[in-house]
């Protein structure tokens, strides 16, 4: 049907093509090169990335492992606990979050009471709402609610994060059919099990896009764990990170790439793996304003 | 709008089948979220508003003072002698003056211009690179993965490596560091959100580019239109809806953008205001809206007050943004 602007379409290549397929290839490492360079100065000594960024490792500048170690020793917070909070963090809020709201969103497309509407207007305020807004108020009410720890912070992912989660949900259930549903009452399911057994597993792709999205948006989040976790005794990744640089200008750049390096390499090897669901799912995400 | 109707329609008919369990059931299915919605969302939200009215160090003790935190947003304006400013430096010295004389249009004014340039420079590149990803050649789902990639990694880790790319390329070529040159600090910033946004608004065209009708562009063809005819009269009216997408999303992001803003260049290089504080050059809005906080106790309630006003600015393109698509969607 749509045969020339279709990337998955039987394959005919113009000679045309090929001139595209080298200016893409050049074009290509140029865009990966900021990585490469976090790689290759991940190994390097911090007085020789301060020479030149762009140099290769020599056998004076090779630092081997050090850099790691020294990235994750550096100051009194163990990087591995670090690593150990943003995974609880990130899993916990994307779980919480994904059985939550689409159970909401479920209710709130069938029964489409005023108070469902006006909830589901709410929520999808909430999505232009900028963090800057709530942040500080956000602060001493996780204080006195005890929600500034790892294991209780996912509560205040699953409030502020609910608006998109919802929206994304109720969307996509409006389109689903109610006969299915209404056989399933008719055969003598409740409410829970309908849910559970029949809708449930007709989310899965929404359940996807939405749980891609909210994983990346929760383990790269700074903003939110650094002013609510008790910063005395706990970390995430981006807080360890933002903690290196300290003072600018003392900052061990070899050390810090190694970490950086450490934070991406989960995430981008995650990609290669399922890259297609990712690129879908932060595509359907796109009405996130 | 008619599609929601139409449903909520049916859903009243089978209101004995389905819609009336479910509400027996809502403690399970709305109070947890709602429990959380409050405490994460709705009871921030109004304090913030409260907030931005008192002077307080923490929220607890917070009183009342009106509006003059929103006053003392723009104090340092005040104390800028207008006259001798008009006498010395004309109309434009005077707009400059003002601009650069208060941390809060300063940071309004670098916000503004930074969406303007990325919005440009964003969506153009994303455009051409999604039309040639859309064209035959061998790599071209490779290519697509490639220029994704940047999205994944997290704003802050953005800012760092960004910073030690430039830092690098500035001293090699014996130009003055990103820290000390406010024009080299927003230039990089635009640099690094495009390298991180571009390959995203390239999904979204890449999808819009291939719902183009098969017998449009062959039409085009037969009536001999060239490539040029063929992508400004047929393509690029079909891929509108994506356009304005892609453009709202770049508008609101860069409207939006912080991290990315603290780690490269955390606002520096600095200056002093007329009132003594100092104002980071490079500071976007919701940068500023964090340094504001930090600097004392004082200025917390300014600092929300500013976070009002910042949420307003927001809404409001964000509405624009909402009404516009649906606009655009009567049309399709």
């Amino acid at each position: 049907m749509k045969k020339s602007l279709n990337l998955s379409a039987p394959r005919k290549y113009s000679p045309w093509s090929m001139v595209l397929t080298i200016f893409f290839v050049v074009f290509s490492i140029a865009w990966l090169y900021p990585v490469v360079l976090v790689l290759i100065n991940s190994f390097r000594t911090n007085g020789a990335i301060n020479t030149d960024v762009f140099g290769m490792p020599t056998a004076e500048t090779f630092m081997g492992l050090k850099n790691y170690i020294n990235g994750a020793t550096v100051g009194n917070y163990p990087f591995l606990s670090a690593v150990l909070y943003s995974v609880i963090i990130t899993v916990l809020s994307t779980f919480l979050i994904l059985l939550f709201t689409a159970m909401t969103a479920w209710y709130i497309a069938r029964v489409d009471s005023p108070f469902a509407r006006f909830f589901y207007m709410l929520c999808v305020f909430s999505m232009i709402v900028p963090f800057q807004m709530v942040m500080y108020p956000l602060v001493s009410i996780t204080d006195t609610t005890r929600l500034n720890t790892p294991w209780t912070i996912p509560v205040v992912y699953l409030g502020f994060g609910a608006g998109l989660a919802i929206f994304m949900f109720v969307g996509f259930i409006k389109g689903l059919p109610l006969e299915v549903e209404e056989a399933a009452a008719i055969d003598g399911c409740g409410p829970v099990r309908t849910y559970f057994s029949v809708v449930l597993p007709m989310l899965k792709p929404t359940m996807i896009s939405v749980g891609i999205l909210e994983l990346m948006w929760v383990w790269n989040d700074y903003l939110l764990p650094y002013l609510v976790l008790d910063r005395t005794s706990y970390a995430t990744i981006p807080i360890y990170i933002q903690m290196l640089q300290g003072d600018r200008g003392h900052v061990d750049l070899g050390a810090t790439m190694a970490i950086i390096l450490l934070a991406i390499l989960p995430v981008i090897i995650a990609y290669m793996f399922c890259q297609k669901y990712i690129i879908k799912g932060v595509a359907a995400g796109a009405v996130k304003g | 709008m008619a599609k929601k109707r139409k449903s909520s329609d049916s859903s009243t008919v089978n209101s004995n089948l389905v819609r009336r369990p479910i509400r027996k059931w809502f403690p399970l299915f709305v109070l947890p979220t709602l429990a959380c919605f409050f405490v994460g969302f709705i009871w921030p939200f109004l304090e913030g508003i409260y907030l931005s009215f008192c002077k307080f160090n923490l929220a607890k003790d917070a009183h009342w003072v009106g509006i003059s935190n929103y006053q003392k947003i723009f104090e340092s304006l005040k104390a800028l002698d207008y006259a001798q400013i008009w006498e010395e430096s004309g109309l434009w010295g005077t707009i400059t003056a003002t601009v650069r004389g208060n941390d809060f249009t300063n940071a309004f004014v670098n916000t503004t211009l930074f969406a303007i340039v990325s919005i440009v420079l964003i969506n153009v590149i994303a455009f051409a690179i999604a039309y040639a990803l859309t064209r035959k050649f061998a790599g071209a789902n490779i290519f697509r993965t490639v220029f994704f990639m940047p999205n994944l990694i997290g704003g802050l880790v953005l800012g760092y490596i960004w910073s030690m790319i430039f830092e690098g390329i500035l001293k090699s070529a014996g130009m003055q560091s990103l820290v000390l040159n406010s024009t080299y600090g927003f230039w990089a910033l635009v640099i690094l959100v495009a390298w991180q946004q571009i390959g995203y608004m390239m999904i979204i065209y890449i999808a819009g580019l291939q719902a183009v009708p098969e017998d449009m562009l062959e039409a085009a063809r037969i009536d001999g239109a060239n490539g040029w005819q063929t992508l400004f009269k047929v393509i690029i009216p079909n891929v509108m809806p994506s356009i304005t997408i892609c453009m709202f999303l770049t508008l609101t992001n860069s409207f939006k953008l912080f991290d990315q803003n603290m780690a490269l260049t955390g606002g520096a290089p600095t200056v002093t205001l007329a009132t003594g504080q100092s104002m980071g050059t490079t500071e976007l809005l919701a940068l500023n809206i964090k340094s504001t906080y930090e600097r004392n106790a004082n200025f917390h309630g300014v600092a929300q007050a500013k976070a009002v006003i910042f949420f307003i600015l927001v809404a409001v393109l964000a509405l624009a943004q909402l009404s516009a698509t649906r606009k655009k969607e009567v049309q399709q």
